[in-house]
């Protein structure tokens, strides 16, 4: 609550936070904000502009952009969280411990983050999607297996400096476990860069689903999602606008939300960072 | 010394590492499904089975996967690439080499944009920390960094190169008329093609390097040193400039080195946007084609690379902050 | 005109050049000079016919490489480095005369020796080439004096003179004894044709040259450039912008992004039917669809028109068949499946399926009618079909679930291997009616081309004959009947050809759409002196 209080008094953070509520009520009630069957084909209609009947248009297919972009929100939305709550799980583990302990355990968990921070991500996502489908789990998965290098790299340099610390060296006197003085002590201290790292990561992996799509390996119509939309949409750009200007700012703004309240909650989180 | 011993002991390491890369590559682009095949929008019915057959044979694709794997490193000791699937079977290396300098210069030319923006941009901001211009610049930076690099590519061509005709769309350099400029209208030339590309791939990373810079900065100027130099009564400017920046600069040089195969990838979309021949394209064309040498020389390329970018980062981390050069010396 | 290349297609190739000349001395004629900028998606990868098998290479080698025989504007072949042939009383000799003074690039004349060192390249196990299919029914080639070059076919076959092409035309003077796979002759070939190649930077351009001693005469246009230009709405941006002459429009494209004064006033659009179409086929070993009632239901839940509207803009034709509706052996009267979701609900009910528990969905033995239907991803035009088809057949109660795999992935794993319920595919047409690979029951087996499964003792039968027949009556009378009976089966349900939709900058005169598309003359294209936008010193 007292977090909650804090986040509203800064505007940035209090408007990210607001946009980032806002999308999630429109992911979960998407069924009932949409006006039309989002995949409802109708071919006498396509590529019709703005107006009273289809708010923000028709695409190639006739059918409705709003409401295609309502549930494009709920995928979108799902592949940036679940791809970032998998790769911080990931990296927060590894990197935590390979700080933590040092030595062999840490030079073998840098060796594998160099391993996979030497391949680039398109490769290795591709050639994941090429063994599994393109289906939308597998996208987040894959994103998620593929970015939570960062993440570890912060953790451990976060633990790196902060195992010690006098906090941490007290704690080992009065004989504190090593999960303990981990997760207990040290973790809670070196928050604050990945919860700035997640939130970022959210609209991180919603840009990558649509760099993705745009190589035609993201997620596949007809279930919508951003990237796929804009991507659909780019090469009729000078005609039908709608097309790629509506599915570009949802990306723009949700990606922005993420972002402004990631920057707000390391303020208020990080105790290094607070006035005072 | 211990630098050295610390250089010698790091360039060690990277032995294994690079080795552990190209048996993992090999092994995941061997067992992911496809087999090398020009890509083609409908298929060619004069293609039989014994053709593919051949095709497959003159690969040596039908040996097994730890043979060919032995063939490759034989070949690699010798800087020896193989030669590509593709039909013209040209050698890897030709491939990689007319391809490379532009996909670096452009990548290159970016990241400088980069830092010469947002360095300034985050020591600003953290020192102005909580001011309308940090609240602004913020907004700014994520703007860029939000809009999806290829949206923003398309709406910068039709705004520059349609509407406002001041650069041109695509290409590295004038089609016509081109050999008769003299090296200074060439050089232009390619600064007008090189424009956008440059500045779109530059805008998405100016908030992340912005935001270390900014939050790296306010770190340090927390610091009991500068608190120190504050209170003996040193200019603002120089404590910022010549104490905290030096140490706020750390975190930065080790997200170059890593951005590496992040800017290599990210190559693919603008280089295939703006019709620029560079490695990027070649990447993603030989992953399509399952084009097995091209993508192995490709990737030991961007490996090499980006150990070497990782290679100075440690090197520049060390050089600056003797604890890391100490722990880690300690540690082994 | 067209007269003039039926009844003289031989004296055709003599005559134009003949009457550019007389033009020129009148002065109002032809210009010479000026370049073509033309953009491609994809680059070139390698510029010997025989080893190239994507359509940028074949455009350009085109334009470097003759070859025995080619089709003219109306699709008849005629004579290109041949002048002339033969063709014994019971079908298996050719002999082919050859034009005499045609000269390589570098000084050498053409011979059959030539014709015989591209035969014998292609047939050679060795050689990674895709075409020696058509070869392999050839006993024995010769080449008796330097302009007679004679094949012998194992038997009858229908389709052989169309298939000396430029596949087999190579420089025996600079390629004997060399290793095809490993010259660097597909980058820097030498050729007989229109052009010469100037320059090739890869993924970036290829430049060609005119040739002064093409033997059919010097093509007006100086150059051909070729710009790849990997992302279509940058093409589009380009085009717009000035940077390129020549381009393939998408049907959006061409109906609703070029209609501008600034389009009408410099570009000229063009439209034909294309040598291709789409079709959904079925996986006939799936028990779902061994019932051709199931087969044509969906035929007539699909609505074809919908499709050619929706998807094509109007820019194409319903299918009917294996066969383009213009070519001469199609056939207009098969059984046709219109738009009749009524009908479709009967024939499945006669199959057994209805919707027994109510929940929407058509059932049979407590089981849901669902099924995958698999396409290539990236192509647009077919991701929209599938999804229109989709939402047909939801309509009548069955559930399609659409999943788009990768090239390569696709062919190896689903369609080699048959994983698949049905799938979105096209085929590109020849000019042959000659089906054989597609339709015969022995081509069904693992890699082979009728991967669904086709099964049909008469269409064996008379795809056997249709390869036999030279006659061009009896031949279609044969086709036809196989177009019945594929119509009546529906292994496919055959969707729609699509136009190729050329625009071409209006400075280009000389361009004459006829059934070949237009670029069958384009050596004869050329643009005004006044017009004349790219001068060359």
């Amino acid at each position: 609550m007292k977090l909650l209080k804090e986040l509203m008094k800064n505007p940035m953070s209090c408007t990210g936070l607001l946009f980032v509520v806002a999308l999630a009520l429109i992911a979960i009630f998407a069924k009932e904000l949409s006006p039309y069957d989002p995949q409802a084909i109708d071919t006498y209609h396509i590529l019709e502009a703005p107006s009273q009947s289809h708010l923000l248009g028709t695409d190639a297919l006739g059918r409705d952009v709003l409401s295609r972009l309502i549930y494009g929100t709920r995928i979108s939305l799902l592949v940036g969280i679940v791809a970032v709550g998998i790769a911080t799980a990931i990296g927060t583990v590894l990197g935590a411990i390979a700080g933590f302990y040092g030595g062999v355990v840490d030079m073998v968990i840098m060796r594998l983050v160099d391993v996979m921070l030497c391949f680039p991500t398109i490769f290795l996502i591709m050639a994941v999607i090429a063994f599994l489908e393109p289906s939308i789990w597998n996208i987040m998965a894959v994103i998620g297996l593929t970015s939570w290098m960062g993440v570890a790299r912060l953790v451990r340099a976060e633990f790196l400096s902060l195992r010690s610390r006098d906090f941490v060296l007290a704690a080992r006197v009065i004989g504190a476990s090593d999960w303990r003085i981990l997760f207990g002590h040290i973790l809670p201290n070196a928050i604050a860069p990945v919860i700035v790292a997640a939130t970022l990561g959210v609209g991180s992996a919603i840009l990558t689903e649509s760099a993705l799509s745009f190589l035609g390996i993201g997620v596949q119509p007809p279930t919508p999602s951003w990237g796929n939309m804009l991507t659909a949409g780019k090469d009729n750009i000078e005609i039908a606008w709608w097309l790629s200007v509506f599915p570009g700012l949802a990306i723009l703004i949700t990606v922005l939300a993420y972002n402004l309240l990631g920057e707000g909650l390391r303020e208020v989180l990080d105790p290094r960072t607070k006035r005072s | 010394m211990e630098i050295i011993t610390f250089i010698a002991k790091k360039l060690l390491w990277l032995i294994p590492t690079f080795f552990g890369i190209t048996v993992i590559s090999f092994t995941v682009m061997h067992l992911a499904p496809g087999e090398p095949m020009a890509l083609q929008a409908n298929f060619n019915p004069k293609m039989t089975p014994e053709m593919r057959e051949r095709l497959r044979r003159a690969y040596g694709l039908d040996k097994p996967l730890y043979v060919q794997y032995a063939r490759w490193l034989k070949g690699l000791v010798t800087f020896d690439l193989g030669r590509s699937f593709s039909p013209d079977r040209r050698p890897v290396w030709d491939k990689i080499k007319e391809r490379l300098p532009v996909t670096l210069l452009i990548n290159c030319l970016s990241m400088l944009l980069i830092i010469v923006v947002s360095v300034p941009l985050g020591v600003a901001a953290a020192v102005r920390h909580n001011s309308p211009f940090d609240h602004i610049t913020t907004v700014l930076v994520y703007l860029g960094y939000a809009a999806p690099s290829f949206w923003l590519a398309l709406l910068a061509m039709i705004l520059f190169g349609i509407k406002l005709e001041w650069l041109p769309i695509s290409g590295l350099h004038s089609l016509m008329g081109y050999s008769a400029m003299s090296t200074m209208e060439k050089v232009m030339d390619w600064a007008r093609h090189l424009v956008l590309p440059v500045t779109v791939s530059a805008v998405g990373g100016l908030a992340g390097l912005s935001r270390y810079m900014k939050s790296s900065m306010l770190e340090v100027l927390r610091q009991d040193y500068i608190l120190t130099a504050r209170a003996k009564g040193l200019p603002e400017n120089r404590v910022i400039y010549r104490h905290a920046l030096r140490n706020a600069l750390l975190p930065l040089i080790t997200i170059l080195g890593l951005s590496v195969p992040g800017l290599i990838g990210g190559s693919v979309i603008f280089e295939s946007l703006f019709a620029i021949p560079g490695v990027g394209q070649l990447m993603w064309s030989s992953v399509m084609a399952r084009d097995y040498p091209v993508l192995m020389g490709n990737l030991v390329i961007v490996a090499v690379l980006t150990l070497l970018g990782n290679l100075l980062a440690d090197i520049g981390y060390a050089l600056a902050d003797p604890r890391v050069r100490k722990g880690i010396e300690g540690e082994q | 005109m067209k007269g003039l290349l039926t009844s003289a297609l031989i004296a055709l190739i003599f005559l134009l050049p003949a009457l550019n000349e007389q033009c020129v001395l009148a002065g109002t004629g032809p210009d010479y000079g000026d370049t073509i900028i033309v953009g491609s998606i994809g680059d070139a990868s390698i510029l010997i016919p025989m080893l190239a098998t994507d359509a940028t290479s074949h455009e350009i080698a085109g334009l470097i490489f003759n070859g025995l025989v080619k089709y003219d504007g109306d699709l008849n072949l005629v004579g290109d480095l041949a002048k002339g042939w033969e063709i014994s009383e019971d079908g298996l000799v050719i002999t082919f005369h050859l034009r005499r003074g045609v000269k390589w690039e570098d000084g050498v004349e053409f011979t059959s020796a030539d014709c015989l060192f591209g035969f014998n390249l292609i047939t050679d196990p060795k050689t990674p080439t895709a075409y020696a299919g058509d070869f392999k029914e050839v006993e024995k080639a010769e080449a008796p004096d330097p302009y007679t070059f004679r094949v012998r076919y194992k038997e009858p076959f229908a389709p052989a003179l169309s298939s000396w092409g430029n596949l087999v035309v190579l420089p025996k003077h600079i390629l004997e004894g060399k290793d095809i796979t490993k010259t660097d002759f597909g980058r820097h070939p030498v050729g007989l044709g229109p052009y010469r190649l100037k320059e090739w930077k890869t993924q970036e351009r290829i430049v060609l040259e005119f040739n002064p001693t093409y033997f059919e005469g010097r093509p007006y246009l100086d150059r051909y450039v070729m710009r790849i230009i990997p992302d279509p709405a940058t093409m589009f941006l380009e085009l717009k912008s000035g940077g390129l002459d020549w381009m393939g429009l998408n049907p959006i494209q061409y109906k609703r992004q070029t209609n501008t004064r600034f389009f009408r006033e410099n570009f000229k659009k063009y439209r034909y039917l294309s040598f291709s179409y789409t079709y959904l086929g079925y996986n006939l070993r799936d028990p779902l669809f061994k019932d051709r009632r199931v087969r044509q239901a969906i035929s007539y839940a699909i609505d074809k028109e919908e499709i050619v509207r929706g998807v094509l803009l109007g820019l194409g034709v319903p299918a009917t068949g294996p066969y383009k509706p213009d070519a001469w052996y199609y056939n207009p009267n098969v059984r046709r499946y219109p738009y009749d979701p009524e009908r479709a609900r009967a024939l499945l009910k006669e199959a057994g399926w209805a919707d027994h528990d109510g929940d929407g969905w058509l059932d049979k033995a407590g089981r849901r009618f669902t099924f995958t239907v698999i396409t290539n991803q990236g192509n647009a035009l077919r991701d929209r079909t599938a999804q229109i088809i989709q939402w047909r057949l939801k309509q009548v109660g069955i559930e399609m679930k659409i999943r788009t795999i990768e090239w390569t992935a696709f062919i190896n794993d689903f369609i080699d291997k048959r994983r698949f319920q049905a799938v979105i595919l096209g085929w590109t047409l020849g000019q042959d009616p000659d089906i054989y690979d597609i339709w015969h029951s022995s081509k069904t087996g693992p890699k082979e081309l009728n991967f669904i499964g086709y099964k049909n003792p008469e269409v064996d039968r008379l795809l056997i004959e249709g390869r036999h027949t030279f006659d061009r009556e009896k031949r279609k009378r044969i086709y036809w009947r196989i177009q019945e009976i594929l119509a009546e089966d529906q292994p496919y349900t055959f969707l729609y050809v699509p136009m190729s939709l050329p625009i071409i900058h209006k400075r280009f005169r000389g361009i004459e759409p006829a059934p070949a598309g237009i670029s069958y003359n384009f050596i004869r294209w050329w643009v005004p002196k006044n017009e004349q936008k790219y001068i060359m010193p």
